[in-house]
């Protein structure tokens, strides 16, 4: 059932998964750092956000290829608006799933 | 400490911090659920029992790392290759960590250590907001992290029990996560040079999403937005003029 070989591996990859995630909060936080590297991190959550985002709404398939018509695409243009104007999660979430949603049952 | 009347425990104080952690949950648990289950159900069928699933998800908690694992599992890759992917695959937290250390100053090594454990994608994001509003602290990020980390054991579970009896996709709750990453992208965007180094990443992620296969994009898009903006001199004022910048230096 629970073996040593999966065992090894779970082990494995929870320890290489916890190491990126603690380090930095173990050796960073106590720390005051310069402000060319306060700077950078203060961009890092906008341009993480976005790097995670954007390629997820225009590629798509295997070979990854651009992808314009993509459902996720077209969703998330009234989604956007509406995240601006209401800038509230609630509201944004449940509208954005049922605008993907009603997409899908018209593609 | 001062105590509220008529509530001889103090429960409803100490729980104080309980709410605004669970409040600030319940997208990504909404998000996590479907893909749980269908992470649940590709396990099961690469032969792992609802033990070996649940042991994943607590020890990894990393979605996307677990769902190739699991095909590397099946494709019968070696113990030690499923564990060097998974190194890559999470490598991008490391950024995560680091822009959070920034609000976690004088804070004790423990409830560090817990902390990093749930540093996700999407906890990351919501904690990275509420910090940045101000009334933040390590408490309510926690329970925003376990939470998540809660449903995501639990979905995974439930997955590999039988999720393929629940319709994929029902009520676009699969638009759940990227919803909810738009309106914390848009809520980061608190300066031109913010925006553009939004603007700069997607492009460049997309970009390499294109030429090299895997999620490095994550972290060469982020990198290299967030590098090119800190390079250019500031001399901007805020979106629209507002001076919501700190003077440099």
């Amino acid at each position: 059932m629970l073996d040593g070989k999966y065992l090894f591996i779970v082990v494995g990859m929870g320890l290489v998964t916890y190491l990126p995630r603690w380090l930095p909060l173990a050796l960073l936080s106590n720390r005051r750092l310069p402000g060319v590297a306060e700077a950078w991190l203060d961009l890092i959550p906008a341009a993480i956000l976005s790097a995670l985002l954007v390629p997820v709404l225009i590629t798509g398939g295997q070979p990854v290829r651009l992808d314009l018509m993509r459902i996720e695409f077209w969703a998330a243009i009234p989604t956007f608006v509406v995240a601006v104007v209401t800038r509230s999660m609630g509201v944004t979430v449940v509208l954005g799933m049922l605008l993907f949603w009603s997409l899908k049952q018209f593609v | 400490m001062k105590r509220n009347t008529g509530d001889g425990t103090g429960l409803h104080q100490r729980l104080s911090w309980l709410r605004p952690g669970l409040h600030a949950a319940w997208p990504i648990c909404l998000g996590y659920i479907p893909i749980g289950l269908a992470f649940g159900v590709l396990a099961q069928k690469a032969g792992l029992n609802v033990l070996q699933i649940g042991l994943m998800s607590i020890l990894v908690f990393a979605g996307s790392s677990q769902f190739i694992a699991v095909s590397l599992l099946q494709s019968g890759a070696g113990a030690l290759a499923i564990i060097l992917t998974t190194f890559v695959v999470n490598l991008r937290h490391v950024l995560m960590s680091s822009a959070v250390s920034v609000f976690t100053g004088g804070s004790g090594k423990r409830i560090l250590a817990l902390f990093a454990y749930g540093v996700t994608d999407e906890s990351f994001a919501v904690n990275m907001a509420k910090f940045r509003e101000g009334s933040w602290g390590l408490r309510p990020a926690l329970v925003v992290n376990h939470t998540a980390n809660t449903v995501w054991i639990l979905s995974t579970m439930a997955g590999g029990l039988g999720g393929q009896f629940i319709p994929a996709g029902a009520f676009g709750i699969d638009y759940a996560l990227v919803a909810m990453f738009i309106i914390l992208l848009v809520m980061q965007i608190r300066s031109r040079r913010h925006l553009w180094a939004a603007v700069l990443a997607g492009i460049s992620a997309t970009l390499w999403s294109l030429w090299v296969p895997g999620n490095s994009y994550v972290i060469v898009g982020s990198v290299f937005a967030a590098s090119v903006v800190t390079a250019i001199p500031r001399n901007d004022r805020g979106v629209s003029g507002r001076s919501d910048q700190k003077p440099v230096n």
